[in-house]
């Protein structure tokens, strides 16, 4: 079976994040881009579903600017096989991301879709839902667990209260959490090797759908930093300070 | 502005981020409504006729909810969706599994975790593990909006006088079954909504270490937390976890012990009114978010805080 996985190219998470001086958003010249961490978690996934004779191909799909070659070049030195860029400079909001993505998959037709539960830049934790819901199919979000058997996955779920196992047809659309994996390195020969593979390249335009985002940033402001405090010496100044100075025992 | 709040519940009480959801959809400034999807769930709903501002309550009352998935509710929310020019639930694993496919569906683009609201179409959200904090202005006509609940007062459970009104269940043609859950039986308080939180990270080094910090929570009435290091490490379950990817707390007191303070981890946290670190690297970035640090070996203040803690209470 098909699987296709989605990959956002995002700030790298080590990157200390700074405010634009005008406030129009943060500052991205100069910084180091990765792929986002939960969905190397769900390139990891798919390359061992492959390894396990379960899929047969994996595609992975970027939205974003040229440079966003690079993270689909390192999921196809993981062992993916195919990669497309749907390119655009412009800003494309998660609902549509999900109708680019909703489109890819009509064509692509996979039989799972594995992406990341949140992009570390945006937080948003909507795509993989709103892809779901586009496509009519069910979703096992913030997995810990796959099985798939009989033409149905069931996925472990990390939900507040400890786990939740559900039991989805497929296709399905699956979302990551950190516990799913711990995704291999690069090997330099297969770095060699991915260049090699098929990258296709397609202009956002050229899908014929309204991508505008519907979430106009305002501003984009630091939040308040906290202040160091004071170091105390020993166990007694710590509790006599959270008594009588902080009040908070 | 009519708003439609969805309830969270495990099936015999209503969780309390759902009053935080509720004071985020008063602040937009009209009538609120209540929506509950449950099964047998009559102990629930009377107990929510009383949240104040609080119109009408939903219920749809039906086996199909006995444990409700995302493909479910949100087909019984989109039912209901036109009736209202809002709809917000807790950003809680339950919220954020719904809510999108929600607003998916009516072609809406959801905000996520707001922390504040500017006016009905103008709210604040945290991007960037909260290192940024953007204004964003919705241009969709209805909002579907998930609340951090840290960032709202719960709406009090006394003074509101709500009317009930039952719904039919709506099916989703989609195939997804329930297996089981595994739920972690709390012996301290929820995280959340704990007063004090003391947390534990890879310095703890074992899931057996961990039980030092219990009977120092159980002295404070706190909760135990971890770093993801902790939990990936398996000293204790995921559901602990604090930080960007876990939950978002906001205590009173938060106590970090052996946690370096990694920016993931401070998003978790570090809207905390008091943080005491212990950590045995003075340098730790921990000290830098910290009222009160403790430069130490937490094998030796453990146990000396569990000893003081100890005579303190005892009326020293
Ligand atoms: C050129 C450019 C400029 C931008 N400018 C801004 C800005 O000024 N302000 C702002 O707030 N945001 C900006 N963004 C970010 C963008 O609006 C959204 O953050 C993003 O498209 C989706 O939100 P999310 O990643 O938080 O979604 P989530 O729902 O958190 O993402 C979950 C998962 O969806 C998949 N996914 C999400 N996006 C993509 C993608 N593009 N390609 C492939 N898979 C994807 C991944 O698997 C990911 O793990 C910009 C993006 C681009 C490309
Ligand atoms: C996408 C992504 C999402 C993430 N989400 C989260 C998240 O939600 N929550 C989270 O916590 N992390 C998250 N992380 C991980 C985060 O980056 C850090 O790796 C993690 O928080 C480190 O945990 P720690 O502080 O326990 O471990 P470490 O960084 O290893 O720190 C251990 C600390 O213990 C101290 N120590 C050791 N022994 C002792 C002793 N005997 N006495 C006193 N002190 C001692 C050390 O000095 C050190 O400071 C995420 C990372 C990524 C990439």
């Amino acid at each position: 079976m098909k699987v296709l996985v989605p990959i956002k190219r995002v700030i790298d998470y080590n990157v200390k994040i700074r405010v634009k001086a005008d406030h129009s958003g943060v500052e991205t010249a100069n910084v180091k881009y990765s792929a986002n961490p939960f969905d190397e978690i769900a390139v990891e996934e798919a390359v061992r579903l492959m390894e396990a004779g379960i899929v047969s191909e994996i595609v992975v799909v970027s939205i974003g600017p040229a440079a966003a070659q690079d993270v689909l070049r390192n999921a196809l030195a993981l062992g993916a096989d195919r990669a497309v860029l749907v390119q655009t400079d412009n800003e494309i909001q998660p609902l549509a991301v999900a109708k680019l993505l909703k489109l890819l998959c009509l064509q692509e037709s996979p039989r799972l879709v594995i992406l990341g539960k949140q992009a570390i830049d945006d937080d948003s934790n909507q795509t993989g839902q709103a892809l779901a819901a586009l496509l009519n199919w069910p979703q096992g979000t913030f997995a810990s667990k796959l099985v798939i058997e009989d033409g149905r996955i069931e996925v472990t779920r990390e939900i507040d209260g400890g786990l939740e196992i559900l039991s989805l047809a497929l296709p399905a659309v699956v979302t990551t959490d950190l516990r799913l994996n711990e995704p291999r390195y690069l090997s330099l020969p297969n770095i060699m090797k991915a260049k090699k593979k098929p990258l296709e390249i397609r202009p956002a335009a050229s899908l014929d759908i309204n991508v505008e985002p519907r979430l106009i940033t305002v501003r984009v402001e630091e939040p308040q930093q906290r202040q160091a405090g004071i170091k105390v010496a020993d166990v007694t100044t710590l509790l006599n300070k959270l008594k009588h100075e902080a009040k908070v025992i | 502005m009519r708003a439609l709040v969805l309830a969270e519940h495990d099936g015999h009480s209503l969780r309390g981020a759902t009053l935080n959801a509720i004071t985020a959809a008063a602040n937009l400034g009209g009538e609120v409504d209540l929506l509950i999807a449950g099964h047998n769930a009559r102990a629930i709903v009377k107990a929510t006729t009383t949240i104040a501002g609080i119109d009408k309550v939903l219920v749809a009352d039906d086996p199909i909810y006995a444990h409700p998935v995302a493909e479910t509710v949100a087909a019984l929310l989109i039912e209901h969706a036109r009736d209202y020019e809002a709809i917000l639930a807790a950003a809680t694993t339950f919220g954020k599994n719904v809510l999108p496919r929600v607003a998916a569906t009516l072609d809406v683009q959801q905000i996520s975790e707001i922390t504040g609201v500017v006016s009905p179409d103008t709210f604040i959200r945290p991007i960037y593990a909260g290192n940024a904090l953007a204004t964003v202005r919705s241009k969709d006509a209805l909002k579907v909006i998930t609340v951090r609940t840290t960032a709202f007062e719960p709406a009090d459970n006394v003074t509101g006088r709500a009317t009930i009104s039952q719904i039919p269940a709506v099916n989703a043609p989609i195939d997804v079954q329930f297996v089981r859950e595994e739920l972690t039986i709390l012996e301290s308080p929820d995280l959340t909504s704990a007063r004090i939180i003391i947390s534990g990270g890879r310095g703890m080094q074992s899931g057996e270490n961990f039980k030092m910090l219990e009977p120092i929570a159980e002295k404070l009435g706190a909760a135990i937390g971890a770093s993801r290091a902790a939990v990936d490490a398996g000293f204790v379950s995921n559901d602990l976890q604090v930080g960007q990817t876990g939950k978002i707390v906001a205590p009173q007191l938060y106590i970090a012990v052996g946690i370096s303070g990694a920016i993931q981890h401070l998003a978790g946290m570090s809207g905390s009114k008091v943080i005491v670190a212990i950590n045995k690297d003075e340098d730790a970035p921990i000290f830098q978010v910290a009222d009160y640090g403790l430069v130490g070996d937490l094998f030796k203040v453990l146990p000396e805080l569990t000893a003081s803690l100890s005579s303190l209470s005892s009326g020293a």
